[in-house]
This record gives structure tokens, C-alpha cells and sequence, in this order.
């Protein structure tokens, strides 16, 4: 019987699209949760390093590092954190959406903006959309090393230094939960002072060789340290976000393979009774 | 006996926490030798291992490439860096960014160019196919 031939092939394409965003979606659980671990091993260093620094900009008043004065602001910097791959749903796009806002800001206020790019999508977005990118990588992995980030911040904070940018942003997704991924657009320079470290320190330490080199290290580590725990909040998202849309993708193929079925039914239910009524309209003409 | 706590940390990980008797590290201005008590201090370190003696009496020795050593009245942290760190490595992976940044510049649009190049050549192999079938009828 040729009915619903179409009918049937298209409910087997179906199946195998589902397979598949299935299986994505089980190999998204199981990188989340990994990437999960390691966004939490990137805490300790970056509290560790901004109690050191809360300190030592408190101990030495007479000694203030570039990266911690506020200056007037001409033109700033936009690192932008985006995955290397699509499938995520929405990450992506609301990421850009809001980087764009907070550059629109800017822009109004006639003041220009570099962009440096980590991730292929953004590369990918901004190369359509234009902006001056000063620099870029992409295909980190799942698991980026402080090492492959390096070249990309050191751009940026040389141009800090020379006065090229007075501001310096960071934009990466942040991860609340698994349902939840929000753009979060956050300054990096200058580095902004927190109250709560202002605590009382009745002590000093003594330095080895002096303070202001070993604050000009302890600030680059910094910013190297929240560039990567960005970079690594925005993989946890990739995937929990890639979990989640490939788990709806599964469904609405359940959906569609349901009504398929439903129609398939139906038109070889019709079929036949429309045989039967043709036997039996023969059967009775004889 | 008095023991302090140490935290050896790097940004990718936690390597080390725990209470410890003493230290061993190399700083930039030579070895440093860190036991309950000691000044608070705040010093960089130079590549090399980190030998940390616990209460027990055992020895363990890890290996920091580099990284800064804090020394606080009970805690003592090393924020250890992840990879040597020389100034012209560090240029150079800036550079190559920069290169990255300005190849993708200088190719603009290529993704939307790409795009449009596979409908040529899809329409180029549709019409070659067309010909040569028409051209086996001919033949025949």
C-alpha cells in the first residue's frame, strides 16, 4: 500500500533529527557540569588576589597605579566573550544585544570604541556588523588556559597604558543556573574599588622588591583572572544553554513526530474505507 | 607546635589547602624560608618548587611557575601563576591577537561572501549536470 509514503519518510527524518539533538543534549548535561567544577577552582585565586590588592591599595595611598584612577574618559574597550559555536539558543544574540546597548552609550556621547573579540560567534557577528576590533581569538576549547587569553588582554591593557583607552569592559554571559544565563557587562578598568575591603588592617607587609612592582603584577594577574573566570562562567552557559534548547529541539520533533503519525493514520484509515466502499460498490453493481 | 594555613591557588585551580609547619619557596630576591610567625610579607616569586612541610613531618614539593607570595599573620597564600611568564612570549601572543583582530578585519564579509559562493557553485554543478544528460540524449 503507497499511502503515505511522503508521509512516512518525513516522520523517519524526523527520528533522526531527534536522535541527534538528543544526544546533543546529553553531551551538553555532562560538559556543564564539568565546566560547572572548574568555574568554581577559578574562585579562590581571584578572591585571594583582591584582598591582596584591596590591601595594598590601602597601605599605600601616596603610590596610585594607573589602573586604579578614574580619568577622563575618550574612548574605551570592550572585551567580548562569546562561544565558539551556535546550538546555544539565544546566548548568544542576547550577549550581543546588550553589548551593543552598553556601546550605544557610549557612542552617543561621541566617544569611539576598540573591541577585542574571544570566541568565533562574536568574531563572526561583529565582522558583519562592523566595529573596530583591535583583537581577537577564537577555538579555545572547553578548557581554556590562562595562557591562551594572554596576547588578547595584553592588547588591551597596553593600550590602556598609552592612553589609547580610558575604560575597559568586559561582556560574558553569567551563569545563575541551568535555566538561567544572563549578559552581564561589567568594568574592568579602571579597577573599580570595592567598600567592603575596606577593613582594618593594623599591620603592613613587608615587600619584596617594592610595592609599585608588585602591584603592577598583582593588577595584570587581575584583570587576566576575571578575563578567564569570565571566559569560563560563558562555556558553563554555552552548555547549560545548549542543554536547554537541544532538550525543547527533542520535544517539538516528539511533537511534530506525534501529528505525523496522526495524519499518516488518518489517510491510511481513508484508504482503505474508501477501498471497502469500492469492493462493495462493485460487489452490489454485479 | 604552631602551624599556619597555606592556600596554594593558581586562576585554573586550587592546587593546595591546608595546615602546614613550614615553607620553602625561591622569591625574586632569593630563597624564603615561611614558619608560623613570620612578618607579614608580600614578595614575588621566582619559577621553581615550593617545598611544604606539614605537621606530621612530610614533605611535599609543587612546582610554581612563577606567582606571588603573601604572608599574613595566620594565612599564608602563593597565587601561582599558570605558565612561565616572560615579557616577549607575552608580546608575542599579543601580537598574534592583534593579527588575528586585523586578518579578520581585512576579510570582511567573507561568511556572507561564502554564502553567496556556494549558490554560484551549486547553480554552476546544476547546469553541468543538465548539459551533460541532455548531451547522453544526444547521443543517443
Amino acid at each position: 500500500m503507497a499511502v503515505g509514503k511522503e508521509i512516512r519518510t518525513k516522520i523517519g527524518s524526523i527520528k533522526n533529527t531527534q536522535k541527534i539533538t538528543s544526544a546533543m543534549e546529553m553531551v551538553a548535561a555532562s560538559k556543564m557540569r564539568k565546566a560547572q567544577d572548574r568555574m568554581e577552582a577559578t574562585k579562590p585565586y581571584a578572591e585571594k588576589i583582591r584582598g591582596v590588592i584591596g590591601h595594598l591599595g590601602m597601605g599605600h595611598t601616596e603610590y596610585k597605579h594607573p589602573y586604579i584612577i578614574d580619568r577622563e574618559v575618550k574612548r574605551v574597550g570592550f572585551i567580548i566573550v562569546s562561544t565558539d559555536r551556535g546550538l546555544c539558543g539565544g546566548l548568544n544574540t542576547n550577549l550581543f544585544k546588550n553589548a551593543l546597548q552598553s556601546m550605544q552609550e557610549w557612542q552617543q556621547k561621541d566617544i569611539e570604541i576598540d573591541l577585542c573579540l574571544i570566541g568565533s560567534k562574536a568574531g563572526a557577528f561583529f565582522n558583519r556588523f562592523g566595529g573596530n576590533v583591535v583583537a581577537k581569538t577564537s577555538n579555545l576549547g572547553d578548557q581554556p588556559t590562562v595562557t591562551d587569553l594572554i596576547g588578547t588582554v595584553k592588547v588591551m591593557l597596553d593600550s590602556f597604558d598609552e592612553g589609547r583607552i580610558d575604560r575597559l569592559f568586559l561582556v560574558h554571559n553569567e551563569f545563575v543556573n541551568t535555566m538561567t544565563q544572563e549578559p552581564r557587562v561589567h568594568q574592568l578598568l579602571p579597577v573599580e574599588k570595592n567598600e567592603e575591603d575596606e577593613l582594618k588592617h593594623h599591620w603592613d607587609y613587608i615587600y619584596e622588591p617594592d610595592a609599585k612592582e608588585l602591584l603592577d603584577v598583582l593588577l595584570v594577574r587581575y584583570i587576566e583572572s576575571q578575563v578567564y573566570q569570565g571566559v569560563v562562567d560563558n562555556i558553563a552557559c554555552e552548555q547549560a544553554s545548549r542543554m536547554v534548547a537541544m532538550k525543547a529541539a527533542t520535544d517539538n520533533a516528539g511533537d511534530i513526530i506525534d501529528d505525523l503519525q496522526l495524519i499518516y493514520n488518518k489517510a491510511r484509515q481513508a484508504a482503505i474505507t474508501q477501498e471497502i466502499s469500492e469492493i462493495i460498490g462493485g460487489a452490489a453493481a454485479v | 607546635m604552631y602551624t599556619f594555613h597555606l592556600d596554594i591557588v593558581s586562576a585554573e585551580k586550587s592546587i593546595f589547602s591546608g595546615t602546614v609547619d613550614s615553607l620553602v619557596a625561591t622569591g625574586e630576591l632569593g630563597e624564603l624560608g615561611i614558619v608560623p610567625g613570620h612578618a607579614p610579607l608580600l614578595t614575588k616569586l621566582k619559577p621553581g618548587t615550593v617545598k611544604v612541610t606539614d605537621h606530621d613531618g612530610n614533605v611535599e614539593h609543587y612546582y610554581v611557575s612563577g606567582g606571588m607570595l603573601e604572608v599574613q599573620p595566620h594565612v599564608t597564600t602563593i597565587l601561582a601563576d599558570t605558565a612561565a611568564r616572560a615579557g616577549d612570549v607575552d608580546e608575542a601572543s599579543a601580537i598574534a591577537a592583534k593579527e588575528a583582530a586585523e586578518a579578520a578585519m581585512a576579510d570582511q564579509n567573507s561568511e556572507i561572501e561564502y554564502a553567496e559562493a556556494a549558490v554560484e557553485l551549486a547553480e554552476a554543478v546544476a547546469q553541468l549536470r543538465t548539459i551533460q544528460s541532455l548531451r547522453k540524449k544526444m547521443g543517443k
